[in-house]
């Protein structure tokens, strides 16, 4: 009994060991979203487009689609501006814009020379949305079923991987039972 | 090389960049402004992750600091604003994560960890003393031995 005993802080420390090793490496920037299977807070928009025409939680209701948070100040939303233009032309995947703490003029000359990629677009300067969404660092990319809940976040870019390996499966599910 | 005027001159400001970030705002009272510093230092930035959105710079702390004050001057109560913060940005803002069911180990350890010290403690010396208690006697053989060679010590010093 007493020999066993012995062992026991060997035993304590292997197992430290193996949970502290476990953690070594693992990404802490990305967070959860705190909204997932909740609905998309109310809001009511402009539209980027036409600054006459408002926009509320309805363009996000009806059918699985991508809510994407986007500015003209982001370098990585540059990055992954082609991959959204493929998703949708490509893919048909209706993806809605959500141009976060950014100016209209500079947004729109943006879109005109990159490609459009949006369904929607919507016009948040001063990020409330965003920040409804717990929006932290764009871009960030949300998948919203059809009864405009919440299904998942992306934080960081959208690229083939991430649409294969995450967003994908996510959607197909989010079709499934919605 | 600067003037030295203008040097001490610019070291007798240089106060003002350490001041508070609650100086921005405009508060009724001194107690007020206490409470939302200490809220404010209670909260952990989402983007930054290892500061509190009172030292951020990053805008989402900026975001974040404008709401709770915003909440504080409607009348919000300290949990009202750290719930609908973490509504938002969830439970990772909470430098002091709620008491509940998936955090109780996390509460628990220190506790856990000094009482199973206390126990090894109580352990060790219990057995130290038990071990004391037990060391064999001398049987009546060897005590008459131990007492002629003590006896043959005291002869020999006295020869």
């Amino acid at each position: 009994m007493k020999r066993v005993l012995l062992f026991l802080p060997l035993v304590v420390a292997l197992v430290l060991g193996v949970v502290l090793f476990a953690g070594i490496g693992k990404d802490t920037t990305t967070l959860e979203s705190a909204l997932i299977g909740k609905p998309v807070p109310a809001f009511t928009l402009a539209d980027l487009h036409d600054a006459g025409l408002e926009r509320s939680n309805d363009v996000l209701k009806g059918k699985v689609q991508l809510l994407n948070v986007w500015g003209t100040w982001c370098p990585a939303c540059r990055d992954e501006h082609p991959d959204l233009l493929r998703l949708a032309k490509e893919k048909g995947v209706s993806i809605v814009g959500l141009n976060y703490k950014d100016n209209r003029e500079d947004a729109l000359v943006w879109l005109n020379r990159l490609g459009d990629p949006y369904s929607t677009s919507l016009y948040d300067p001063k990020g409330t949305l965003g920040f409804d969404l717990g929006v932290y660092g764009a871009p960030e990319t949300f998948v919203i079923d059809a009864g405009g809940v919440v299904r998942y976040r992306h934080v960081g870019v959208v690229n083939q991987q991430v649409w294969e390996e995450t967003l994908l499966p996510v959607i197909n599910e989010a079709k499934g039972n919605g | 090389m600067l003037p030295r005027w203008l040097a001490v001159l610019m070291l007798l400001f240089s106060g003002a960049a350490f001041a508070d970030v609650a100086d921005v705002y405009d508060f009724d009272s001194a107690q007020q402004e206490e409470r939302f510093q200490s809220l404010i230092e209670e909260l952990r930035c989402p983007k930054c992750q290892n500061q509190n959105i009172a030292d951020s710079n990053a805008p989402i702390a900026r975001d974040m600091r404008d709401e709770a004050y915003r909440m504080m001057r409607d009348g919000a109560s300290e949990d009202q604003i750290v719930d609908s913060l973490v509504a938002r940005f969830g439970e990772f803002i909470l430098y002091k994560p709620a008491v509940e069911k998936r955090t109780i180990l996390l509460w628990a350890t220190p506790f856990i960890a000094v009482f199973g010290g206390l126990l090894v403690v109580i352990g060790v010396v219990v057995r130290s003393r038990q071990s004391g208690q037990k060391a064999p006697a001398l049987s009546a053989e060897e005590k008459a031995r131990a007492a002629q060679i003590l006896d043959g010590d005291e002869q020999d010093n006295r020869s």
